[in-house]
């Protein structure tokens, strides 16, 4: 039992928060950055390549690092704490992590290691209008002929479909199922646009479009997909910590500094005890966060799932919290665009969205309420 | 970061449960569980039992009873105490006046009352508070005046809990009423059976007599029974204090008591937004039950992790809340609070609400949640 990083963990996290604040240290350059197509910083994406982070999940087979579930949390939490807009999550997290669960040997050499080297820029293609967190694709069909595969339909929303020189597309399969397929950017229909929290994402339409099954062609992958929506959620979690953790910060200094009626805004009590519920809510989802990446080690899907929901529950109703309160406490100067605390609030909205909402999570956690007396953490060991 | 408990400790919790299931009388055990009143009796009886195996003091020093366990161990036997229904040993005695004594009295003071204090033969209440000295601890009044070799005390103290039950009480007092008023403070041990101690029940809304007034008429106290230094009883108050804030966090009874709603509720808990009720909550207890194993896992130095704060906060938010879900689960029947034996109602029932009045004081007590507040707001962010 134990909630701390080891030396090389915590070496991780220096030289990720090192690159990331030269970056976006200045939330100026983080506003122009967002400000301009594809929505990110192509030179921190590359640095970041060169520092090994975008091979951190993947084998040495393949690529890639090799490190834990530990290590890509720290990425995605000093992400998070500078609002970074680099698609680490989308394509590294989930999209590279599809192709490592589910390609072959040779789809997971060339995309990975591609993906890694900041080379090719990967997206999973995976919602569609009408969807809601489901692992399931319906709305777009993937059709066989003679050993060849094209796929039919919409994906909307793809963050950095249009960038991407690759998707990771889900489709529906002739036999049922879902199973998933490469398809060259190129090949499809895309319409790009910006997102609130300064990202971006596409319309991808694919019409009799070619498509390379990932992995043995045919198979329902439908429980990977399931897994990686799960894991992606303990990563956007942890995102989300480091974004909560930056705008309680914000908040506090500023009622220290911002006077009213002479005084600082910190004489009032109405104020520090909001700020201080905001620091309770912080430090729940912070144990239940660290805790569900300490699940994604043990490989149980099971587990995994569970925990997941519990994660995504507890980030939900925090990240509401913190963030409407940082915006409530500045003030007025708090709803512009050229003040970091409101974009920290868009960005905890867009991660709560991106995988499954509090409610979503509260209504399957509800739904197995009676499967169990009563929860032990301790015993998921 | 590791989240398995390693052999040793996952040993140590089995012992811990075994014992607890297994040793404790099980009439105790089920007056707890089904949330009826315990009797001193039962009180004393569980405590003795748990003293007798070396489990009723354990992070005292080794000296007097004590374990050296580390946090995590003594997080462990704490939960796995309370998820069993063992009443956990009395807090005035375990928690609050046991670690001063070791700390600040004499020799022969801690020779005359640690050991017998460990097994619960004297029964502590505790005289801090003051009707007009709450939160706001050192405005205390009642005072200690030198008179030859005794102390004559006047005052009052309130809010003395199960004070009908005590032998002896450790109080604050007034010793110096011309300094700074943190600075004028002592802590004495009085018998509670010195002529002009009055014991007088305070009635509260759960119908239940829990809570006392203690009235000090020229009360002669020996000038041994002094605890530590004259004039250094806001230190010491400090320090109990501090214990105080220490697993008061209720998460496994807490987790007991919603498991139990969820069986006792039977269809109803399926109800959607009742079940939605449940998942959250039980959600809540996880992040909380985790905060507190961070911050014990985390505090091998010395030093209270920052989260601990947060603890007394929502522990007893979550403990309010879980019972009042079992008032809404009992629905009309929780009204019976009086039926007797003859009640046609589940008898479960009959304690749901005098249950949930009588938390209401548990965000008040042992530094109100405002004062908690207080505390993140100044020490924590700095404001």
């Amino acid at each position: 039992m134990d909630f701390t990083y080891d030396d090389e963990q915590d070496a991780l996290r220096d030289a990720v928060r090192g690159l990331l604040t030269k970056a976006y240290g200045d939330f100026e350059q983080r506003r122009q950055t967002s400000k301009q197509d594809p929505g990110f910083s192509e030179k921190t994406w590359t640095q970041m390549a060169e520092m090994g982070l975008l091979g951190l999940p993947f084998a040495e087979d393949d690529g890639g690092v090799g490190a834990g579930p530990v290590e890509i949390a720290i990425v995605c939490h000093e992400l998070g704490r500078v609002v970074a807009p680099e698609p680490y999550l989308h394509a590294v997290v989930l999209a590279g992590g599809l192709v490592a669960a589910c390609g072959s040997a040779e789809q997971r050499g060339e995309l990975l290691g591609s993906l890694a080297a900041g080379e090719r820029l990967l997206a999973f293609a995976h919602d569609e209008p009408g969807s809601r967190w489901a692992p399931e694709a319906t709305a777009v069909s993937a059709t066989e002929d003679g050993g060849s595969w094209a796929l039919t339909g919409t994906k909307e929303p793809v963050v950095q479909g249009a960038r991407a020189e690759t998707l990771v597309v889900s489709a529906r399969l002739p036999d049922g199922g879902t199973g998933l397929f490469v398809v060259d950017g190129e090949a499809c229909e895309r319409t790009g646009y910006p997102t609130y929290d300064g990202g971006r994402a596409a319309k991808v339409v694919l019409d009799a479009t070619a498509a390379t099954p990932l992995g043995e062609p045919g198979r329902d992958l439908t429980a990977s997909i399931a897994t990686i929506l799960d894991l992606g959620r303990i990563m956007a979690g942890n995102q989300a910590l480091g974004a909560m953790e930056v705008a309680l910060a914000q908040t506090t200094a500023y009622l220290k500094s911002r006077k009213q009626f002479g005084v600082p805004l910190s004489t009032f009590q109405a104020l520090t005890f909001r700020a201080a519920d905001m620091y309770v809510s912080l430090e729940l989802a912070t144990s239940v966060v660290q805790w569900a990446t300490m699940v994604i080690e043990t490989g149980d899907p099971v587990a995994l799932h569970d925990a997941a929901a519990r994660a995504g529950l507890q980030v939900s109703r925090a990240g509401r919290h913190v963030g409407q309160e940082a915006i409530q406490l500045h003030g007025g100067i708090g709803m512009t665009a050229e003040y970091a605390v409101g974009t920290y609030t868009s960005v905890l909205t867009m991660l709560e969205h991106l995988l499954g909402d509090g409610t979503h999570h509260l209504a399957a956690l509800a739904g197995r309420v009676g499967e169990h007396e009563d929860l032990d953490p301790l015993a998921m060991t | 970061m590791q989240l398995a408990l390693s052999a040793e400790d996952q040993k140590f919790r089995e012992e811990m449960r075994t014992f607890f299931t297994t040793e404790v009388s099980e009439d105790i055990r089920r007056t707890v569980i089904e949330g009826r009143e315990l009797t001193k009796e039962q009180i004393v009886e569980s405590q003795q039992t748990l003293n007798g195996a070396g489990l009723a003091v354990p992070h005292w020093p080794t000296e007097w009873g004590g374990r050296d366990w580390s946090d995590l161990q003594r997080h462990i036997w704490n939960e796995e105490m309370q998820r069993a229904g063992v009443p956990t040993p009395l807090a005035f005695n375990a928690s609050m006046i046991g670690p001063v004594l070791a700390q600040f009295a004499s020799q022969e003071m801690k020779e005359r009352f640690l050991p017998r204090t460990a097994n619960l033969d004297i029964w502590w209440s505790q005289g801090f508070s003051e009707p007009d000295a709450g939160s706001d601890l050192a405005s205390l009044r009642t005072t200690a005046v030198r008179d030859g070799d005794d102390w004559v005390v006047n005052g009052q103290k309130t809010w003395t809990t199960l004070g009908q039950y005590g032998d002896w009480i450790f109080t604050l007092v007034r010793t110096d009423p011309d300094v700074k008023k943190q600075a004028g403070i002592s802590m004495l041990l009085i018998d509670m059976t010195t002529p002009g101690l009055t014991v007088r029940p305070i009635e509260l809304i759960d119908g239940g007599h829990e809570v006392n007034e203690v009235w000090f008429d020229d009360v002669r106290v020996p000038g041994e029974n002094l605890v530590g230094e004259l004039n250094s009883g806001w230190t010491i108050a400090k320090f109990l204090l501090g214990n105080e804030r220490v697993g008061v966090a209720p998460v496994g009874t807490t987790k007991r008591v919603l498991a139990r709603a969820k069986s006792l509720a039977g269809d109803r808990a399926a109800e959607p937004l009742t079940a939605a009720r449940i998942a959250d909550l039980e959600n809540d207890l996880l992040a909380l039950e985790l905060t507190a194993l961070r911050v014990v896992a985390n505090s091998t130095d010395g030093e209270p992790h920052p989260a601990s704060s947060v603890l007394k906060l929502r522990g007893t938010e979550l403990q309010q809340a879980v019972s009042e879900l079992m008032v809404d689960l009992a629905g009309p029947a929780s009204i019976a609070s009086g039926a007797d034996g003859s009640s046609a109602l589940e008898e479960w029932t009959h304690h749901t609400t005098p249950t949930y009045l009588n938390l209401r004081k548990a965000s008040i007590y042992g530094g109100s949640n405002e004062i908690q507040r207080q505390i993140i707001a100044r020490t924590i962010l700095g404001l």
